[in-house]
């Protein structure tokens, strides 16, 4: 009976674990992009006249966050063809 | 997995289509271009400097006339000060030499009348001491006359001296 | 980008958004025939949407695909191999086998590979491995394939744009744009004051404009194509790990290649820092070296693609819950999802641009 719940374990397809690390990185991403946002909304509208700077750098940064994301769902890519 | 698994082909002919395009671009499009806003940009910074600079000339203009008035002007007052000042020194000047002029003629005058007092003194003396003397012959000649007569003479001689 | 005239946003954007709202329309259609004749299978129709192919996919008429068949080159053991793709009859299975001089090719999902000389059960001329991957030797593709196709039209595109913009400012006699220029120019001017001058200094930065210029085009245009989902365009080239590898290993090549003492120092003996703290960072400085470009990779690569796939998904939805009804709301999401992707574009372009121009500007700082 185990044996064959081990069995049944091992043949499931890492699909599922995949999808969950995706999401797991997603939601990293979520809060990071998030608060980035939320602090250049702050700074620009305590500054509107630095808010083309505000803008640039926010970009900058949030694509920062977001390539730690990307990287967690290309290595869940991976694992999903291994 | 095929999806991040980079192609060979793929990567060649991006290759080849970048650097070709980066050349044509490069040659033909970017450096045209880029030499133009750059012209342009610096063309308009010269004409902005420039016209700062005319500004700045016309201001410098404007002060300088400004300045040539004001001394102009101080010239002026200090050319009619001078010439009250040359006036009043002239009158006063006037006035001192015909006090001092005055003053001569009068001390001259005062000297004058002195000697004249002096010498007409010294005549008087002179004159007296003559009428004395005459006087003197007289009451000596009387005297040797008439001794009453004589005398009578002196006296009368002496009122009339007193008269003097 | 707030010089560029707002109208013309305006107006672009709700083009764009005519275009899609019809195109998904086209895209539905064509893949309710295809139901009719086999069971759905969702994964394999965007894999197969994102991935590259030999040849071009138009529409499907009465059942009949109609496709464009791209020429194929293949880099052999003999030498120079060429053919067109419609010998293969639109079989991507291995059943049908090209014979070219004394080889035998077959394509077996999209990848050429010597066939076997005899077929199998399936009637595949491709022996395959336990996890249905094949063993046959593949060739070096040199393919004009889809995404190459793309790539030329963008190129071709590109090249008299642009030309006809530097040809604007020829004709004008006070340097003055005029026509396309008009629009160009305050995108390069963007990318000259705002990318070039600021990462890489004000001294420097002329010798790199050329470089970050038509990388950030070259990536804009070939995203917007990859969002017009008819005929010439449609490919997903920009979101091939493929391309995004060739344009991220240019920008490393050329940090390496013009970066400074300081570079250098900076990553294999950190000043400023005591020494085991120095040898503890100069690995991870190395490695990082070299993920800043994988980064770069696969941040365009993973976007473009998503943007794809989750358009692809939000259509799919009509065949995942059977109804022909949820259709509108399809649609509608598809169409927000490509306003926000016409968006997303033209800002991964700019982040590759941005980043790239980083990177050579902390290669090229001198010590102070």
């Amino acid at each position: 009976m185990s044996l064959a719940l081990l069995q049944e374990v091992a043949t499931v397809s890492y699909g599922a674990f995949a999808a969950i690390g995706a999401g797991l990185a997603a939601i990293g991403g979520g809060i990071g992009i998030g608060k980035i946002g939320g602090a250049a909304m702050e700074a620009m509208a305590r500054q509107p006249e630095m808010q083309g700077k505000l803008q640039g750098s926010a970009i900058v940064l949030i694509a920062f966050i977001e390539a730690v994301a990307l990287f967690a769902v290309v290595v869940s890519f991976l694992a999903m063809s291994a | 997995m095929d999806l991040v698994t980079p192609d060979i082909g793929l990567i060649f002919w991006t290759t080849l289509s970048f650097l070709i395009l980066l050349f044509i671009l490069g040659k033909f499009a970017w450096k045209p271009i880029l030499n133009s806003v750059n012209d342009r940009e610096t063309s308009i910074l010269k004409a902005l400097k420039e016209a700062e600079n005319a500004r700045e000339e016309m201001k410098n203009l404007t002060a300088n006339n400004e300045r040539i008035l004001k001394d102009a002007r101080i010239e002026r007052e200090a050319m009619i000060k001078e010439a009250r000042d040359i006036k009043v020194k002239m009158i006063s000047d006037a006035k001192e030499e015909a006090k001092i002029t005055a003053d001569a003629i009068i001390s001259q005058a005062q000297e004058a009348i002195k000697n004249e007092k002096k010498s007409a003194m010294a005549d008087l003396k002179s004159q007296m001491a003559s009428l004395s003397i005459e006087i003197a012959e007289k009451v000596v000649k009387e005297e040797l006359s008439n001794k009453d007569k004589q005398l009578k003479l002196v006296e009368d001689m002496l009122n009339d001296s007193t008269l003097n | 980008m707030g010089t560029i005239n707002y109208n013309h946003i305006k107006k672009l954007i709700l083009g764009l958004f005519f275009v899609f709202a019809f195109s998904s329309l086209i895209a539905q259609e064509h893949q309710e025939e295809t139901i009719k004749v086999e069971e759905f299978n969702i994964t394999e129709m965007i894999m197969h949407h994102i991935g590259d192919s030999h040849n071009f996919h138009i529409l499907d008429w009465n059942g009949h695909p109609l496709s464009i068949s791209l020429p194929i080159i293949l880099w052999t053991d003999n030498g120079l191999v060429t053919f067109m793709s419609n010998e293969f009859h639109h079989d991507e299975k291995g059943t049908v086998v090209v014979e070219k001089g004394n080889q035998r090719f077959t394509l077996f999902h999209g990848k050429i590979y010597y066939a076997n000389d005899t077929k199998n059960s399936n009637g595949e001329y491709i022996t395959l491995d336990y996890e249905n991957h094949p063993k046959n030797l593949k060739v070096i593709d040199l393919s004009i394939t889809k995404n190459v196709f793309s790539m030329f039209l963008s190129i071709i595109v590109l090249i008299i744009l642009f030309l006809a913009a530097a040809r604007s400012y020829k004709k004008s006699n006070n340097n003055m744009p005029s026509g396309i220029a008009k629009f160009i120019e305050p995108i390069i001017i963007f990318i000259r004051d705002e990318v070039a001058i600021p990462n890489i200094g004000e001294h420097k930065y002329r010798k790199y404009m050329p470089f970050l210029l038509t990388i950030f085009f070259f990536i804009w245009l070939n995203n917007i194509f990859g969002l017009i989902p008819f005929f010439p365009f449609s490919s997903n080239l920009s979101g091939n790990i493929g391309f995004t590898f060739t344009l991220a290993l240019l920008t490393f090549i050329i940090t390496t290649v013009v970066a400074k003492k300081n570079y250098w120092k900076h990553i294999f003996w950190m000043p400023g820092l005591p020494v085991p703290m120095k040898i503890f960072l100069a690995p991870i400085e190395f490695i990082g070296m070299f993920v800043k470009p994988i980064a770069l990779m696969i941040r365009l690569f993973a976007n473009i693609t998503a943007g794809h796939v989750i358009v692809l998904s939000l259509i799919s939805l009509i065949f995942i819950l059977k109804t022909v009804w949820i259709s509108p709301a399809s649609v509608i999401f598809t169409v927000f999802i490509s306003v926000i992707e016409i968006l997303v574009v033209a800002i991964q372009a700019y982040i590759f641009t941005m980043l790239s121009a980083l990177y050579f500007g902390q290669a090229l700082e001198e010590e102070h």
